[in-house]
């Protein structure tokens, strides 16, 4: 295969990954953006999401879809609900503060990673996808006779991978929406400029804190829920869309929702595409010295404003 | 008594008990405190940048590989022997914290834990790129044969026991005379407020800097004496696991207190040690400890202790 259909199908997986990497760190960037607090679980509520929508789509059985539909809407929830509540017993009673939330959240990863361990067990289990239909796609090449269409071998998409596609796009339009539009978002945008002001206006802070924490549990879950047919639900999924989520949030501008959005297309992108070209350590290693010298020279990230 | 003789008092106190319980203890406990021993020496280098400067950094096994690989690719490659070797890696240690201290120093709060973690995950996938020096995540020994110091052969308990507790003594003292100087008590102001300590014309970034090199020359001491005591060198040790830890034991023991980071590596080790022979789901225990003790300990073990009893502990 040439270079052209290379990149192309490249940036196509890389768009699926840059797709459920924007729903991830989006969570974490609400929490850390409203809340304050970095939550080192976040990757663990992205783990349960996928391992959660293994066991309803196991025990429902009958038709893919229906347990993939029952799994997206109900494995948010859950870990939203589970979200919420350890926001309550847990961050609130060390009042959200940013060095004790860390290690608290330490100590929820664990637990929450041995309690999928004992329950799930160690192996890596599919849930099948909804609809998963092969497309090939055409590739231009200039012949005798001028251009012609060609359909190089391996070169295509499935149905799926677009509608993941297109499912992240939407999801993250409602966030955009919900922040901007509503009443709720207003509350919660309140809260992240001032929270002592806005406890002073009557806004149950509290509340927020848990709606919000919730809120980004539940994307994480939603994000896993997509990607688990694609990739497999294992107990140790967490880890890498925690670190990228981070890399995400950082180089978007901490707390701002289109930096972040940005910045995962971006990271998404570009790790497909420089996997092609680089020894996939390689690739990393200046993926993380440019994180790392982004943050020293252009703090507030890419969209995000100076002195914030 | 005096403050300065019940400080005295107390950390001579402890590191006599350590010498004590050399000769006492079973060896399987023995083995195990010259580890936790070593492991506390990080702890307590972690110790003077997070407890005493407020700088939380999360890529302290950057240091600790660092010393690690500096004395092990020494012996290994360069046929140093140990206290060349011990040398290097000490100084491997220097060199790159004070290389990280000028581009991290730049940022601060969540900043300074991201930029931190970033390089230190740079170095760890750096130990995986040159497997073919490193051998990657496998790791490789260093033979007994190359662990001997002026005729003193490391790999016996005994010796390896002594070895442990001098480091340990080193960096405790070194912690503690750090720490009752006016350089400390800089760090300290700084810690509670930068601003104000600046606005009193104290070069706060040069104090910064300062105690980011010692912090990290520490943890590249407790590095390569890992390394050498136990024999190993492995990637494993350059990974984010091994950053957690010493902020995972300095916060337990009491963040900003001398003894904390001994007491909170003790309490970790067999915290985990014990419960991995009660259940398979010994994580678990850790995981609900942490979460125990940040509801209800958050100075930490020793820093509650500074609290409630004695509060003229360093």
């Amino acid at each position: 295969m040439e270079l052209g259909p290379y990149l192309i199908l490249a940036s196509l997986e890389g768009a699926v990954t840059a797709a459920v990497l924007a729903l991830t760190a989006v969570g974490l960037s609400l929490v850390f953006g409203v809340m304050r607090v970095v939550n080192i679980a976040h990757g663990e509520f992205f783990m349960l999401g996928a391992v959660i929508a293994w066991f309803i789509a196991h025990s429902l059985g009958g038709h893919p879809a229906v347990g993939f539909a029952v799994a997206l809407v109900a494995a948010p929830l859950i870990v939203g609900a589970i979200a919420v509540a350890a926001d309550m017993t847990i961050l609130k009673r060390v009042d959200y503060d940013p060095e004790r939330t860390i290690v608290a959240t330490i100590g929820l990863l664990y637990i929450i990673q041995q309690l999928a361990l004992m329950t799930y067990g160690p192996d890596a289990r599919p849930v099948e996808a909804p609809f998963n239909t092969r497309i090939a796609l055409p590739w231009f090449e200039r012949g005798e006779g001028g251009w012609q269409m060609i359909w190089p071998w391996g070169l295509g998409t499935t149905t799926y991978k677009l509608a993941v596609i297109g499912a992240a796009v939407a999801v993250l339009l409602g966030v955009w929406l919900l922040m901007k539009r509503t009443r709720i978002g207003l509350v919660m945008r309140a809260t992240q400029a001032d929270r002592d002001m806005a406890l002073a206006f009557g806004i149950p802070v509290e509340r927020v804190y848990a709606m919000v924490f919730g809120m980004g549990a539940a994307l994480a879950a939603l994000a896993a829920v997509l990607i688990v047919p694609i990739q497999q639900a294992h107990y140790l999924m967490g880890a890498d869309p925690l670190l990228l989520s981070f890399i995400v949030v950082i180089i978007g501008g901490l707390g701002s929702l289109p930096g972040t959005v940005l910045a995962a297309v971006l990271i998404g992108l570009s790790d497909g595409i420089i996997s092609v070209f680089f020894s996939p350590t390689l690739a990393k290693i200046l993926a993380t010295l440019l994180v790392g010298l982004v943050l020293v020279f252009r703090p507030e990230g890419l969209a995000g404003k100076r002195g914030a | 008594m005096s403050t300065g003789a019940k400080v005295m008092a107390l950390h001579g106190g402890v590191l006599v008990l350590l010498f004590v319980l050399q000769f006492i203890l079973p060896a399987y406990h023995h083995g195990n405190l010259a580890r936790i021993m070593v492991l506390a020496s990080y702890a307590v280098g972690y110790n003077i940048l997070f407890g005493y400067t407020g700088l939380l950094s999360l890529g302290h096994a950057l240091f600790f590989a660092a010393g690690m690989y500096g004395m092990g690719l020494g012996i290994q490659h360069l046929d140093l022997s140990v206290a060349p070797a011990l040398l290097a890696g000490v100084l491997a240690g220097a060199v790159v914290s004070t290389a990280l201290a000028l581009l991290a120093l730049r940022t601060s709060g969540v900043a300074f834990m991201i930029v931190t973690l970033m390089f230190a995950q740079a170095g760890y996938l750096t130990v995986l790129y040159f497997g073919e020096f490193t051998r990657g995540d496998e790791g490789f020994v260093i033979q007994q044969a190359q662990r001997v110091l002026w005729g003193i052969d490391l790999s016996d308990p005994t010796n390896r026991y002594f070895a442990a507790l001098i480091l340990f003594a080193l960096s405790l003292l070194a912690s503690l005379w750090l720490v009752r100087r006016p350089f400390g008590k800089t760090l300290v102001a700084i810690r509670e407020n930068e601003e104000r300590v600046r606005m009193l014309g104290y070069d706060t970034y040069k104090h910064k800097l300062m105690a980011m090199v010692i912090s990290g020359t520490i943890s590249a001491a407790a590095g390569a004496a890992y390394g050498l005591l136990f024999g190993y060198a492995g990637a494993s040790f350059a990974s984010v696991q091994y950053s957690i830890f010493p902020l995972l034991w300095v916060l337990l023991g009491g963040a900003g207190t001398v003894l904390g980071p001994f007491v909170g590596t003790l309490f970790m080790f067999y915290l985990i040690d014990l419960s991995s022979g009660i259940t398979t789901a010994y994580m678990l225990i850790a995981g609900v400890v942490l979460v125990l003790l940040t509801l209800f300990a958050p100075q930490g073990l020793i820093g509650e202790l500074r609290n409630r009893l004695w509060r003229w502990l360093p």
